[in-house]
C-alpha cells in the first residue's frame, strides 16, 4: 500500500521590533539575565500591557507578504496555563480573530512549484526562558531551574499552514522559503541559533488516495531546518511502521531527538490542552484601518516569489531564478545593473550564481563587500559574448577585478588574456600542437577521434587560454581530415 | 474630650481653606489624622500600613512648597489614604493577601504619582477584602474592619478600610476601587461620599486586578465637592493603561450650583421590594420627593436586565479574577510554600496563600471559562452585560440620570453574612450594574436608620457623565442635609 504523509508547520517568529510587544523594554539577545525586564514584562501586580506599534505594522507586512486576508479588527485573548516561565501564567496571544488569515507560500521543491496554504499568522508574546541545571538537564532530574525573563514580552508571531505540506523536503523548503520571507522584510533576525525561529510540525499520514486524514503528531523541538527534515521524515516512517504492522498512532506530542535521530513522546501535563481562552480584558480591539494596511504595502520590499516570476519573465529558466533569488541582496543588486548595463540576463545570472559566489564563499568575503559593481560584470559578460575572452579566461579576469587589478577591459589586457582572433596566429599554434603529439594524431586516423578534445586542451594550454576553443576545434578537425 | 469641630472632622475643601489662610500646616492635619487613626484603629482596623515617616517628609514638603506660593491645588498638603491594593513605591502593598504579605512594589500606581503631583500625602494603606472580593472587608487576611457608627457592624467592602477612614476622620479622603460597588456599597454603610467614575476615566495602572474590565479607581470623601476635586486630581488618559479614554474629559466641579431644576431623573423600579429595608426604601423615597420639589421631573424607570446583572456579574468577575490571580505563583515574588516540584510549589503556595473567598471565586471562574462550559457561562454573561447596556441606552434617552437606594439594607452585623456567600453577594445588587455598563454612579449619604446607621442613595449617569452625576448628587446632598458624624469611642491603641 502506498501512504501519503500529510503535515502542517507551525512557524514562530520573534519580531526584530526596538522594544516588547506589550512594554518598553528592548528586544536585545545576549543580556545578562533578568536585566531586560519590568513591573509588565514580569507580571508584577497592577502592570499592564500596552500593544507596540510596530510590530502590528510588522504582523500586517507578514500578512501581506503571504497573501493574506488582514482583519480590520482583530482581539487579544488570554490563553490560560501555568508554567514557570510564564510571568502572569496566561500568555496574551490571539484566538477567533488573529490579525491574518488565509494566505499562501509558494516554494520550489525539485523543480516543482508548490504553493502551501496559510490558515493564519496571529500575533502574541514571548515567554521566559527556563534552564534546568542538574543531572542530565531534563527536567525531572533537575536540581534547579534557572529562569531568565530577558525574553518575556518579545513580539512573537505564529504563522500556522494549512495541512498541505506532503513530504520531509517540502517541510524544509517551506520552513527556509519563509525565513527567507521575513528577512527580506527585515522584521526579524530570523536567527534559528538564537531561536529567533523555531518550528513545530504536524505530521499525519494515510493511505494514497484516502481523503480522511489520519491522527496527527505534533513534533517539537527541531532547531535547524536539516533537523526539521529529519524530524519529520523520521515520523512519517515511524507512522507507516507502526499503520502496517497492525497497530495505530496516537495523537500525542513527541520530541525530536537530534543525537539519537528518533522522535519520543513528551511527558504529557495533565489538563494543558485546555486553555481557557478568553478576550483580554486589559487590551481593547485592534484596528488597523484600510488606510493603514495599504500604507504597509505600499512600503513591502519585492517578495522572493514576484522576484522569481520576474527573473523568469525575463528569460530565466525557473532554476535559476530560484537560485538568483536566493542569493544575498547585494549581489543581486549587482546582477540587476549589470542586466541594465546591457549584460544578457541568463549569462549574468550564470556568473553571479556560479563563479562570483564561488570567490566570495571561498575568500570569505560578505556579499555586503563584494568587490564588484554592475558595470564591471557587465563588462565582462559582454566580452565573453563578443569573443574578447574565453570563457575560462574570463574566470581569471573576474578573479583579477576582485582582487582589485582594475575594469575587466584592463585585466584582461594586463594579464595578457585577450582572445587570439588572428586566424594565422591561431592556425601556427595549431600546427604546432599537431607536431608535436604524432601518437595523438595516429590514434585520430585509427577512429579514436576523442583524441581531439586533448588536442584542443593542448592548444588552449600553449596559447595561455586566448584562443577560442570552438575556433581551435574546428580548425583541428579540418587539419586531422574529419 | 473637646466638643465642636475638630481638625480631622474637616472636609478637604474645608482643610484646604484653613491651610492657605495661614491658619494651619499640612504637618498639623497630618497630626490631627494619624492622632485620630491612634484613638480608633483599635475598633476599627481600617489600615494595614500607616506610613508615618514618608507622610510626615510630605507634608513639609508641602508645608514648604506652599510658603514659597507654590500651591499644586485642592488636594495640597492633604492627608489621603489608599486601598492596599494599590502598588506603593517601596512600601508594603499586599491586597489583604497573604499571599503577598511583605511585598513592596517597585513603583506607584499612576493615581499615586497622580496624587503626589496634586501635593496630598499619602498617610497609609487601607484594609479590604482580599483582592477587592467581598463586600464587608471581612474576607481580609489580615483581619476584619469594623463600622465607625457601629463597631459591631462592617463597614462594607471591598473598600471598607478607606470608607472607615475618612468616616471616622483617620484621613481626610481616600481612593478605593470598585468593580461591583466597592466604593459606593462601603460609603453608604459608612455614611460617607463614594463613586465609581466612567470605566477608563481613571487609570488602572498599578491597582492590583479583581476583574480588569469592571475595576475602577475613584475617591470615598465626606462630600461631594472633596468627591469632585479628588477624581479632578487622579482622572485623565494615561498611556499606561490601553483602556484608558483619550478623548475629552468634563468639567467636574462646573454644574456643582445648578440644581436639579428641569433635568429628568429616573426612579429605577428593579431597585426596590423584597429584600430592601422599610428605612432605606422610605428614605430613598423621601428624597426623590424632595428632587421633585427641587424642580426634577421623576420618572419611574423599569430595567428589567437588572434582575439578571448579579448572576452575569458572578461569571465575568471570576472568570477574568481567574486569570489575573494566576500570576500569584510563589516563583517572581510574595508568598512560596516549599514543594517537591515546581508544579508542587505553586500549588501549595496558593493553597496556603489565598483565603476561601478568593479561591471560591478562582474556581468559579475557572469553571466558567473551561472548554464545553464557555458558552453556557462566561458566553452568556457576555450577552447579559450587552443586554443591560441596551437596557441603560434606552433609558438615557429618557431621563438625564437614574437613582436607586446604594444597598438594600444598611450596615450589617459582622460575622451575619460570612457563611452565606449568596447574601454578602446581594449587597452589591443595586451597584453592579453600572460596573457592567462601565457607566459613573455616586453614592451619597441622605440619613440613618432607627439604629443612627447610615443610608445611602445612588445616583447614576451615562458614559462621561460625571458632570450630570454631581449636579444631581451635589443637591441631594443639600436636601439631604445630612450632617450627622459617627461618635467612636476613642481608645489609645
Amino acid at each position: 500500500m502506498s501512504w501519503e504523509p500529510v503535515i502542517g508547520i507551525e512557524v514562530h517568529v520573534e519580531l526584530a521590533t526596538r522594544s516588547k510587544m506589550f512594554c518598553g523594554c528592548a528586544v536585545s539577545f545576549g543580556e545578562e539575565p533578568n536585566t531586560n525586564v519590568c513591573p509588565v514584562c514580569l507580571g508584577l501586580p497592577g502592570a499592564l500591557p500596552v500593544p507596540n506599534k510596530q510590530a502590528i505594522d510588522w504582523i500586517v507586512a507578514i500578512g501581506l507578504a503571504l497573501g493574506c486576508e488582514v482583519s480590520e479588527r482583530s482581539v487579544f485573548h488570554r490563553k490560560n496555563y501555568f508554567y514557570a516561565d510564564l510571568p502572569k501564567n496566561y500568555q496574551i496571544s490571539q484566538y477567533d480573530i488573529p490579525v491574518c488569515r488565509d494566505g499562501h507560500l509558494e516554494l520550489t521543491v525539485d523543480d516543482m512549484t508548490r504553493v502551501i496554504g496559510i490558515e493564519r499568522a496571529h500575533m502574541e508574546e514571548d515567554t521566559g526562558k527556563s534552564t534546568h541545571v542538574g543531572l542530565g538537564g531534563r527536567i525531572h532530574a533537575a536540581e534547579a531551574t534557572l529562569l531568565d525573563f530577558n525574553r518575556s514580552g518579545v513580539p512573537l508571531v505564529e504563522i500556522v499552514s494549512k495541512p498541505d505540506i506532503r513530504s520531509a523536503a517540502e517541510s524544509r523548503a517551506y520552513a527556509q522559503e519563509l525565513r527567507r520571507l521575513v528577512a527580506e522584510l527585515g522584521v526579524s533576525d530570523a536567527r534559528l541559533e538564537e531561536g529567533s525561529i523555531r518550528f513545530d510540525a504536524n505530521v499525519s499520514v494515510r493511505p494514497g488516495g484516502e481523503d480522511e486524514y489520519g491522527v496527527k503528531v505534533e513534533i517539537k523541538n527541531m532547531n535547524s531546518f536539516r533537523s526539521l527534515e529529519r524530524a519529520v521524515d523520521f515520523e512519517i516512517r515511524r507512522q507507516i511502521d507502526a499503520l502496517e504492522a497492525g497497530g495505530e498512532v496516537v495523537q500525542e506530542t513527541r520530541h525530536w531527538d537530534e543525537e539519537a535521530g528518533v522522535t519520543h513522546p513528551m511527558r504529557t501535563k495533565e489538563g494543558s490542552s485546555d486553555y481557557r481562552y478568553f478576550t483580554e480584558p486589559d487590551l481593547v480591539p485592534m484596528v488597523v484601518d484600510a488606510e493603514w494596511i495599504a500604507a504597509i504595502r505600499a512600503a513591502l520590499p519585492e517578495l522572493p516569489a514576484e522576484r522569481r516570476a520576474r527573473y523568469v519573465s525575463s528569460g530565466l529558466d525557473d532554476e535559476l531564478a530560484g537560485v538568483l533569488s536566493a542569493v544575498a541582496a547585494p549581489l543581486r543588486q549587482v546582477y540587476e545593473d549589470a542586466v541594465a548595463a546591457g549584460a544578457p540576463a541568463r549569462q549574468t545570472a550564470n556568473w553571479v550564481t556560479g563563479e562570483l559566489t564561488a570567490w566570495l564563499r571561498r575568500s570569505e568575503t560578505d556579499p555586503e563587500e563584494a568587490p564588484i559593481d554592475g558595470r564591471r560584470l557587465a563588462e565582462l559578460v559582454l566580452m565573453v559574448e563578443d569573443g574578447t575572452v574565453s570563457s575560462s579566461a574570463a574566470r581569471d579576469v573576474l578573479e583579477g577585478v576582485l582582487l582589485g587589478e582594475g575594469d575587466p577591459s584592463d585585466v584582461a589586457a594586463n594579464r595578457d588574456l585577450i582572445q587570439m582572433s588572428d586566424a594565422a596566429e591561431l592556425e601556427a599554434a595549431v600546427d604546432a600542437i599537431l607536431a608535436a603529439n604524432p601518437e595523438a594524431v595516429e590514434s585520430f586516423a585509427a577512429g579514436e577521434t576523442k583524441v581531439v578534445g586533448f588536442l584542443v586542451g593542448q592548444v588552449m594550454r600553449a596559447t595561455s587560454g586566448k584562443a577560442d576553443p570552438g575556433l581551435v576545434n574546428r580548425m583541428l578537425n579540418e587539419k586531422l581530415g574529419g | 474630650m473637646s466638643t465642636g469641630p475638630q481638625l480631622h472632622d474637616l472636609t478637604i475643601v474645608g482643610a484646604g481653606e484653613r491651610l492657605r489662610s495661614g491658619d494651619v500646616t499640612s504637618v498639623d492635619l497630618l497630626e490631627a489624622a494619624l492622632d485620630r487613626a491612634h484613638r480608633t484603629e483599635a475598633q476599627l482596623h481600617a489600615f494595614l500600613t500607616l506610613d508615618r515617616e514618608g507622610a510626615g517628609a510630605a507634608s513639609q514638603a508641602a508645608d514648604a512648597d506652599l510658603a514659597i506660593g507654590r500651591d499644586r491645588g485642592p488636594l495640597h498638603g492633604i492627608p489621603m489614604a489608599l486601598k492596599d491594593n494599590m502598588c506603593t513605591r517601596g512600601l508594603e502593598t499586599t491586597a489583604s493577601s497573604q499571599i503577598l504579605a511583605g511585598y513592596r512594589p517597585p513603583y506607584d500606581a499612576t493615581v499615586v504619582t497622580r496624587l503626589r503631583d496634586a501635593g496630598a500625602v499619602i498617610i497609609g494603606k487601607t484594609n479590604l477584602d482580599e483582592f477587592a472580593m467581598g463586600s464587608s472587608t471581612e474576607n481580609s487576611g489580615y483581619g476584619s474592619s469594623y463600622n465607625p457608627w457601629d463597631i459591631t457592624r462592617v463597614p462594607g467592602g471591598s473598600s471598607g478600610g478607606s470608607a472607615a477612614a475618612v468616616a471616622a476622620g483617620s484621613a481626610f479622603g481616600a481612593l478605593g476601587s470598585d468593580t461591583g460597588g466597592s466604593i459606593r456599597q462601603p460609603a453608604s454603610l459608612s455614611g460617607i461620599v463614594g463613586l465609581k467614575p466612567t470605566y477608563g476615566t481613571v487609570s488602572r495602572y498599578g491597582l492590583i486586578a479583581f476583574a480588569s474590565s469592571l475595576d475602577q479607581i475613584g475617591p470615598l470623601s465626606k462630600s461631594v465637592t472633596d468627591a469632585a476635586l479628588t477624581l479632578g486630581a487622579i482622572w485623565g488618559h494615561d498611556p499606561l493603561d490601553a483602556t484608558s479614554y483619550s478623548g475629552a474629559y468634563p468639567d467636574l466641579t462646573a454644574d456643582l450650583d445648578k440644581g436639579v431644576s428641569g433635568m429628568r431623573i429616573g426612579v429605577v423600579s428593579e431597585l426596590a421590594g423584597e429584600g430592601y429595608e422599610a428605612a432605606v426604601e422610605s428614605a430613598v423615597q423621601e428624597m426623590v420627593g424632595d428632587l421633585a420639589g427641587a424642580g426634577a421631573e421623576i420618572v419611574e424607570v423599569s430595567l428589567p436586565t437588572f434582575e439578571i446583572a448579579l448572576s452575569a456579574y458572578y461569571l465575568i468577575a471570576p472568570a477574568e479574577a481567574s486569570a489575573n490571580l494566576a500570576r500569584f505563583d510563589g516563583i517572581r515574588y510574595g508568598h512560596r510554600a516549599p514543594g517537591a516540584s515546581t508544579e508542587a510549589m505553586m500549588a501549595r503556595t496558593r493553597a496556603e496563600g489565598f483565603g476561601p473567598e478568593v479561591t471560591r471565586r478562582i474556581l468559579l471562574g475557572t469553571y466558567a471559562l473551561s472548554a464545553g462550559y464557555y458558552d453556557a457561562f462566561y458566553g452568556q454573561a457576555q450577552r447579559v452585560r450587552a443586554a443591560i447596556q441596551d437596557d441603560f441606552a434606552r433609558a438615557y434617552r429618557r431621563v438625564d440620570a437614574l437613582v436607586s437606594p446604594t444597598s438594600p439594607t444598611v450596615a450589617f452585623k459582622a460575622g451575619d453574612r460570612v457563611d452565606d456567600p449568596l447574601a454578602m453577594y446581594l449587597s452589591d445588587i443595586c451597584t453592579i450594574p453600572s460596573n457592567l455598563s462601565g457607566h459613573p454612579a455616586i453614592s451619597v449619604p441622605i440619613g440613618v436608620d432607627d439604629q443612627s446607621l447610615p443610608i445611602g442613595f445612588q445616583v447614576m449617569a451615562p458614559a462621561l457623565g460625571e458632570q450630570v452625576m454631581f449636579r444631581v448628587a451635589a443637591e441631594v446632598e443639600r436636601l439631604a442635609a445630612f450632617t450627622a458624624r459617627p461618635v467612636i469611642a476613642e481608645v489609645a491603641s
